[in-house]
């Protein structure tokens, strides 16, 4: 079975961190990766970019708009999530825009620049 | 990260907006910061043993508020309680709290607490020093170490614009559209103010001053997440981000002044200068350029740049022709002049800049670029002289320091043929 494990924390401790914090941490999440890796169980990691660098496309009526910032409605579930190697913002909206057009009824698209990136670990 | 350290790092990021709300409830900054102070004691006490609250900043404020009005209850022979209806919404439970916090209120609280520093009477030193020390909550001996300046000069500084920003009174009403704007202009400027402190310190300054930017990024990441939709706090973080992510690689060994062209693009903060691209990319969509965007725009392009040669100049070029026309200024006439020495050659930028020596004829970086160019020209003697000029201008010891160096090379160069002579 494949799960994605999703990681909250408060962003505004998190980006307080002094750069040598920051790489501690990094280092510990390292080696748990590491281990993880040594086993074939690690698939994709990601680090995302703070939530001030979200934009979101929220599909209500007939024209989905975007507003600043990240997904804040706690009505919905986190239901998927894409990865798309793209050269702007715009064209990453444009690929939400075709989601929310084949996806039935409302729904809503956070995206969120990636920071650090192993696709298996690597 | 031990669990004390957790919580030191959580107290500080929650300060703006406790210390916010509770100046909002107590219309007196010392108030305030003292019923932060203690809500953090409280904090340090309870929060090891029982673990952090889902929300700090609802926990610190709804603390913060009841310890201070014990307070003001002791002291209530002598002290007049605030009114009610300032104090009004006293409710026990944290949870509603919590919701009340995202409401616009909350965001207006935050804004209130920076542009109360922001006071047209208060020099930008000052501005700095009372950003810091409240906003911020750095103690009066970092603060101090920043300014170069005994801890003593500033604590009076501190209370000097405490006291003037007493006098002037908190402004408490809920700002309309246009003053939140203003207030919001205003705040960005005393904001890009600390992180040029911190930025232009030289080399032996960077220890004690690159904090400086550290917390300018923090506060313009605060800002923007209680108003997203900003697209000039966007290109001010977006600015700050891609300037600061240079920092490792702005000074050699010996602690002089690396140029952009120069500099090892691998000791570049890829992390940052990702944010800094996205935040940007972001902004543009709005289109509603602003001088921030404008020159995030910029850094952004160097950024971009994987060797210098690959930097896109023309773009730069229309860049800074669009800042002039926003912002009419010689120094940026002046930065202009950079990218029309790279696509147009050094007589055309020499062209460019000599008409602004009436208005520049004071400032360092004016002849030493001037200098510059008639080096590039081969007018070796007028160079000198202009190198000479920037050298006796220049404010700081870094600054004279970045001109000795192109003079060096001045020297170095003539006396290379010399040299070459004698070998003969």
């Amino acid at each position: 079975m494949l799960y994605t494990i999703l990681c909250y924390n408060e962003e505004a401790v998190t980006t307080a961190w002094t750069k040598e914090e920051d790489d501690a941490v990094m280092a510990r999440l390292g080696k748990v990766q590491e281990e993880l890796r040594q086993q074939g169980k690690l698939g994709p990691v990601a680090r995302l970019l703070p939530t001030t660098a979200a934009t979101t496309l929220r599909k209500s009526g007939d024209q989905p708009v975007v507003i600043d910032g990240p997904f804040a409605e706690t009505k919905e579930q986190l239901l998927g999530f894409y990865m798309v190697d793209v050269g702007s913002l715009d064209e990453a909206l444009d690929i939400a825009r075709d989601l929310a057009t084949a996806n039935p009824g409302v729904g809503s698209y956070e995206i969120r620049p990636v920071s650090i990136f192993f696709q298996n670990g690597t | 990260m031990t669990d004390i350290a957790w919580i030191h790092t959580a107290l500080s990021a929650a300060r703006p907006q406790a210390v916010a709300a509770l100046l909002r409830y107590f219309r007196d900054l010392d108030i305030a910061e003292e019923a932060f102070q203690e809500a953090c004691l409280r904090a340090l006490k309870s929060w090891p043993k029982n673990g952090p609250p889902r929300d700090p900043a609802a926990w610190l404020i709804f603390v913060g508020r009841n310890a201070a009005i014990d307070q003001v209850r002791k002291q209530s022979r002598t002290t007049a309680l605030p009114d009610d209806d300032k104090i009004s919404d006293l409710d026990d439970a944290e949870a509603s709290m919590a919701e009340r916090l995202d409401g616009s209120d909350y965001r207006d609280d935050v804004l209130r607490l920076l542009f109360v520093c922001c006071h047209p009477d208060l020099p930008a030193t000052q501005q700095i020093a009372l950003a810091l020390r409240i906003v911020s909550g750095l103690s009066v001996a970092q603060i101090a170490r920043a300014f170069l300046v005994s801890e003593a000069a500033m604590e009076q500084r501190i209370t000097r614009a405490k006291a003037k920003v007493g006098r002037a009174g908190v402004p408490f009403e809920a700002p309309g559209a246009v003053e939140r704007s203003e207030r919001f202009a205003a705040v960005a400027a005393m904001i890009y103010l600390v992180f040029n402190e911190g930025y232009s310190a030289g080399a032996d300054e960077q220890p004690a001053r690159a904090p400086l930017c550290d917390e300018a990024i923090r506060l313009a990441r605060l800002l923007l997440r209680l108003f997203p939709a900003e697209p000039e706090m966007m290109g001010l973080l977006a600015l700050m981000l891609l300037q600061h992510a240079r920092r490792a690689a702005r000074f050699d060994a010996e602690g002089q002044v690396v140029l952009l062209e120069d500099q090892d693009r691998k000791l570049w903060n890829g992390k940052m200068i990702a944010e800094g691209l996205a935040l940007i990319d972001k902004a543009l969509r709005h289109r509603r350029p602003g001088p921030y965007q404008v020159q995030a725009a910029i850094a952004a392009l160097h950024a971009r740049a994987q060797r210098p040669e690959d930097t896109d100049w023309a773009e730069i070029d229309i860049l800074y022709a669009t800042l002039e026309v926003m912002q009419p200024s010689p120094v940026i006439t002046l930065n202009r002049s950079v990218s029309t020495a790279k696509l147009r050659g050094p007589q055309a930028a020499l062209d460019m800049i000599e008409p602004l020596a009436p208005k520049l004829g004071g400032y360092f970086n004016f002849h030493g670029v001037r200098g510059a160019y008639l080096l590039q020209l081969d007018r070796k003697a007028e160079a000198r002289e202009a190198f000479d000029r920037a050298i006796a201008l220049a404010r700081t010891p870094a600054e004279a320091a970045h001109i000795r160096m192109h003079l060096d090379r001045l020297i170095a160069d003539s006396a290379a043929p010399k040299r070459a002579a004698a070998q003969k």
